[in-house]
Formats: structure tokens, sequence, C-alpha cells
């Protein structure tokens, strides 16, 4: 049961289309996990499974023990949407409060979720007037405040300025190390170094799910861009041979 | 349901309804602006001896049709927001109850309504000395039913909109047909008996019914509190069904 996550030949279709194609993979607790890969290659559906909100084709996902999407779960799982989902006429404060009672946490945990973004100034402010990576911030408070054992993060650093990039990053393993699970998403690479653990995807498979050191080991390259390069050639090469002996035997 | 996050919905609805200035001035303004003119359309109408004065029938129905009209517009574009800001899915990954976030509507916004309610009665009763045989406390609590009656059939409509559009079409959909066959404009034991039967399944016509009841007699009717009943019936089928309609896993 050390797992926060566990997932089993995961398929999802979404417009008929197979977005998700037999994903397995698990996610330890107490990490901040990264799931990379280019837009499109089903990170969000991938989150989405695991909040329990994606209708799923086959396979299963459990969570913290329980299936996905459990009614106890929500209490503790925090996930943040890839667009700030936040309510634009209402203060960072009134937010974070809001989103903090429904977790039954009060102002003391709102206000803190707000500082440990980096939005304390602007609290007072209302979130229709913030700047894009402000209101991604300010969505991300709402996702922290309720303290969840499991954080689901959807691209949570789109935007923001580097040094602020840094502070979050920072936060993120400050978490980790209070025992917090994170799955965060990103698709670009250079966050991908910073995570204990990786799980990159492309195209609806899951290519690599090792830490950085034995991706970089595997790859035999220490930038990670190319090393991911690397495998997902490696796996392509592997699929054209494995295509051309099925295609001999056939013969 | 969980009162906690009902009433945090609550207030996190009349917060974002503050910040609105403009909105609130409307509420409360307009019905009282509408009166006027119907004040004057029949300041020079003549009336039968025995009668109430056209301008005391007309304007007795106007007080509870304004409220619905208004506040199931309002509703269903707030719960389109809530939809199309992500908010909505947001609430659903969270211990929020589907009925916390609904019921915590038709609080909220009846308690907006009250307060328009009361202003427009006043202007009604005191500037334009309207005439009723029962009290002007009875007439502000159906008015404040009927605005309850548009916000739960304006969350239930909303679901089976996708933009605004869709949602504002709803209006000569759902609305102006039950305005028809109130009795406001023919009896509705004059009407064909196919019209009166539909009147007859439309909510709206029991809550109009239910304030003739109070404008012709001096205590509250059995035939009143029947009405009462039937549009309190009406508000809760149309928040369960509502509720069915809120789902949290989507495709």
């Amino acid at each position: 049961m050390d797992d926060a996550i566990a997932v089993r030949d995961l398929v999802v279709d979404r417009g008929g289309r197979r977005v998700l194609d037999g994903i397995s993979c698990r996610v330890p607790r107490g990490a901040v996990t990264g799931l990379l890969g280019p837009s499109g290659s089903g990170k969000t559906t991938f989150m989405r499974a695991v909040v329990g909100v994606q209708l799923v084709s086959g396979g299963t996902v459990t969570v913290l023990g329980q299936p996905a999407g459990t009614p106890a779960l929500r209490h503790r799982v925090g996930y943040l949407t890839q667009a700030p989902s936040v309510y634009a006429d209402l203060t960072v404060r009134e937010n974070a409060r809001y989103f903090a009672a429904l977790y039954g946490r009060g102002r003391v945990e709102a206000d803190r979720a707000i500082s440990d973004v980096g939005l304390a100034e602007a609290a007072g402010q209302l979130v229709g007037t913030l700047s894009g990576g402000q209101r991604s911030r300010a969505s991300l408070a709402c996702a922290l405040v309720g303290e969840p054992e499991l954080v689901i993060l959807d691209e949570p650093t789109v935007g923001q300025d580097p040094v602020l990039r840094a502070d979050l990053w920072a936060r993120f393993h400050a978490m980790a190390a209070a025992g917090t699970t994170l799955l965060v998403s990103s698709h670009v690479m250079d966050e991908a170094a910073r995570c204990d653990q990786l799980l990159l995807i492309r195209q609806g498979r899951l290519i690599a799910d090792d830490s950085p050191a034995a991706i970089r080991a595997a790859a035999g390259v220490d930038d990670l861009d190319e090393a991911f390069l690397r495998l997902i050639r490696a796996g392509e090469a592997a699929a054209t041979s494995t295509d051309a002996t099925a295609a001999r035997e056939t013969a | 349901m969980n009162a906690r996050i009902l009433a945090a919905t609550t207030g996190r609805i009349l917060r974002q309804l503050r910040h609105d200035r403009r909105t609130i001035a409307l509420l409360v303004v307009v019905p009282a602006v509408l009166l006027t003119l119907v004040y004057f359309m029949y300041a020079d109408q003549p009336t039968p001896p025995g009668q109430p004065t056209t301008f005391d029938r007309v304007a007795l129905v106007m007080l509870g049709i304004f409220p619905f009209v208004i506040m199931f517009l309002v509703t269903s574009i707030a719960m389109l927001r809530e939809r199309t800001s992500g908010t909505l899915e947001r609430l659903l990954t969270t211990p929020l109850g589907k009925l916390d976030l609904l019921f915590g509507y038709g609080i909220a916004f009846g308690l907006a309504a009250a307060v328009q309610a009361a202003v427009a009665a006043a202007v009604a009763y005191w500037i334009f000395d309207l005439e009723t045989a029962g009290g002007i406390g009875l007439v502000i609590g159906i008015a404040v039913l009927d605005a309850v009656l548009g916000v739960a059939l304006g969350l239930l409509c909303s679901a089976f909109a996708r933009t605004e559009f869709q949602a504002v079409q709803f209006l000569p959909v759902v609305v102006i047909p039950q305005l028809l066959l109130c009795g406001l404009f023919v009896a509705r034991d004059q009407m064909a008996g196919w019209l009166q039967a539909l009147s007859d399944a439309f909510p709206l016509s029991y809550a109009i019914e239910a304030l003739q009841e109070v404008g012709a007699h001096a205590e509250p009717t059995g035939r009143m509190w029947r009405d009462v009943a039937v549009v309190f019936g009406a508000v809760v089928l149309a928040l369960v069904l509502a509720a069915a309609t809120l789902r949290r896993r989507s495709g």
C-alpha cells in the first residue's frame, strides 16, 4: 500500500479517438512525480481519470487505496485544472476562504495558502483584475488550501516568472517532504529534472516511468530532453521491427 | 447535504453578487420602475363598481411575475458561468454535494429576491396605493417563493444549455408560456380545455393564484396554502431533477 496511485491498463476514448491507450503505472507516496509529454499527449485526460471525473473505457485507477472518484477521496485529493478555475468576481481571499470552507478549513489555512503561492499582497484584489500568472496561482492556492494528501496539478507553473517558478517547486518539494504526494504535469522538459519520479506519455502511451537519473542512464545522455528523444526513437524502432517481424511471419 | 458547505456556498454566491453593484441596482430598481409604468398605463381606465381597479389586479400579479422572470434569467446565466469557467467541474471534485450547490443558489437568490420584492411591494402599496384584502407580508412571502421557483427552473434549464445564446432562449420556451397561461391575460376558467390543462401543469399558475387569493381575502385561505404547497413542491422537484443532471464524470 505504498503507492498513492496505481493505474492498470487504463484506456480512455474521447470524441471517438483513443486518448489513453493501455497505461499502467504507479505513483509513489510522499514524492513529486512529473507527468511529462507534449500538448495533446493525454496528460490532462490521465489526471482527470485519477481525480475521477473522466469516463474511462477500460482499466482501473486506484487512488490512496480506493477506486478513483470514490466520494471519500474528495476530502483527500486536491485538483488544479489547467485553465484557472476560480471566481473572477471574487477576491483572491474570498476564493481561498470558500474552497477552504468546502474542506472544513478556516481563514488561517486560506491565508497560508495565499502566501504560499506568493499572492499575499494581492489577496484583496478581484481575481478578474489579476494577470494570467497570478490568476493561475490563485487557482493553485484553492487546490492546496484543503491540505490534501494527494495533489494533482495540471501545468501549475505555466506563465510564471522564473523566480516564482523556483519558489513553487521548492514549495512542492517541501510538501512532499511533509508526506504529501504530488502529481505535476508539464510540457517543459527543464521541469522534469526537478521531479523525483517521471512519467513520460506520448500519443496516449507511457514511454518512460523512472527517476530522472535512471532515465538519463538508460538513454546514455545527461540532457533529459535528448534522453526522451532517444527513448521515443528507440520505442518507434522497436515497434517498426516488431511490425516487420510480424509481417515476415504472416508471409 | 452539509450545513457548513451549504452556508459557505450561499455566502460565496451573495459575495459575488455584492461585487456586482450594477446588478444589485438593477435587481432593486427595475421592478419598481416597471410598476410605475403599469400604474400610469391603467391610470385613466374606468373601474366597474365593486371590483378591484385594473392596476390593483395587474400590479399584484406583477409582484409575483417580476422576481420569477428575473431570477430565472440571472440563475441560468450564473450556472452557465460555473460550467464554462471550469469552477463547476472543480467544485464536483471537492466534498461539496450537488444539492449544497443547488440549494445554495436557491437560498442566495431567494434572499436577493426578498429585498427586491420588499422594495417593489413598498412602492406598489405606499406610492401607488395598491389595495389588497390580505396583508403585504403574505404578498412579499409569495413573491419570494416565485423567485425561488424561477431559480429552480433556471438551474434545471441551464443543464440543457451549452452556450449563453442557448440559455437565453429558454426564457421564451419556459417562462413565456407560463406567463400567457397563468390567468393574467385570460381568466383560467375561461380558456379552452386543453389550455386549462396546460395552465394546470405550470407551477407559475399556482403562484399567481395564491397572490390573487391574498388580494381577495383578508385571511389566508386553504386554496392559497394549497397553491403555496404546489409551488414549493415544484421547486423541490426542479432542484432534485437539476441535481440528477449534474454529472461528476464526463467524457
